[in-house]
């Protein structure tokens, strides 16, 4: 039951949010400063999601070789950053992570 | 064009990137399985929040049992970026009935928001008793149908995937792709690098509050790299 009302609940702030503006134009408008905010919130809240994915392993730090997601993490950055593809950036990560994992 | 027109050029013009949106959708539906939904429920989020990124984290946040109240918190800051998009997109839509209006915010997504965007700053008429909506539509719903199928596909796949493929590491692959082409200056970059910091530092906070304390940090760093380099006089 619970499960079924954060769906819905989730579901309900993200058409709120999508919604908001379209209904409202006109009545109000944003501050400057949650206008400009607002540009940061992708890469905020991906690295957020990101970084303790590949640094953290049970939830101690971990920076050796040894931590293969860290190492396969780097990879599909490099890749992101030169090709801009998505597909082929989860491609790569995702190969880098298999073969880390089975050498090492 | 008239109202069929558009809706097939839209229809036309989203087929490029549902390519991406098929494997985006199969991989959420093995990772909801993996977290412990039920078909049901990780069909009905497709339906319900048809936001690809927050239904990955609740996916996450389900399998590592958050509260529900940060749940709600976490889909809300990490949606937050659509609050964008209805500005952008709101002059376009003055004209239509309130029905046009609920129909379309409900299918603004990511994807959607960027072709129809494209369709409205290169059209040259003015808008006011145009089609373009059904442009919109046609994209939305074309992503929309691709999305629920996807995902269904992967819920279908989901018991299937044996674990040791570690294919939960796809989620933190996916938000890369997703986030490196954001990084388009250093106040951007400062965001990530600072919230990726506290990110990790709060791990020990309860109640998976680290993910939104880091979004604020790292919001909060992007602003001040911003006013830093804008002042007159100050910096370069």
């Amino acid at each position: 039951m619970t499960v079924w009302l954060i769906i819905l609940g989730m579901g309900l702030i993200t058409y709120a949010l999508r919604l908001s503006l379209i209904a409202l134009l006109g009545r109000i408008t944003l501050p400057p400063l949650v206008q400009r905010g607002l540009r940061f919130v992708p890469p905020a809240v991906l690295s957020a999601i990101i970084v303790p994915e590949l640094l953290l392993s049970d939830g101690a730090l971990s920076l050796s070789l040894a931590n293969t997601r860290l190492l396969a993490g780097i990879v599909a950055i490099l890749v992101a950053w030169r090709t801009r593809n998505a597909l082929l950036t989860i491609a790569a990560g995702m190969a880098a992570f298999w073969i880390l994992g089975a050498v090492l | 064009m008239n109202a069929r027109d558009e809706f097939l050029a839209g229809l036309r013009d989203g087929l490029p990137i549902l390519l991406g949106v098929v494997p985006f959708g199969m991989i959420y539906g093995v990772l909801a399985i993996g977290a412990g939904l039920s078909l049901a429920q990780a069909q009905a989020m497709s339906s319900i929040v048809f936001a690809g990124s927050a239904q990955f984290i609740a996916a996450q946040m389900f399998r590592d049992g958050a509260p529900a109240l940060v749940m709600l918190l976490t889909a809300g800051v990490v949606n937050l970026r659509h609050m964008l998009y209805s500005a952008s997109i709101a002059p376009s839509l003055q004209h239509l009935s309130w029905r046009w209006k609920a129909l379309l915010a409900y299918l603004l997504t990511d994807e959607a928001y960027a072709v129809a965007i494209t369709h409205y700053a290169r059209a040259e008429t003015p808008i006011a008793g145009s089609q373009r909506h059904w442009y919109f539509l046609g994209a939305g719903l074309a992503l929309w149908t691709t999305w629920q199928i996807s995902t269904g596909v992967g819920i279908a796949l989901g018991a299937q995937v044996p674990a040791r493929w570690g294919l939960d590491f796809t989620l933190a692959l996916t938000f890369v792709a997703l986030m490196v082409p954001a990084l388009r200056d250093r106040a951007a970059v400062g965001a990530a690098v600072t919230a990726g910091v506290v990110a990790v530092l709060a791990t020990g906070l309860p109640f998976k509050l680290g993910l939104i304390a880091a979004a604020v940090c790292g919001i909060a760093a992007g602003l001040l790299i911003e006013s830093r380099r804008t002042r007159p006089g100050g910096g370069r």
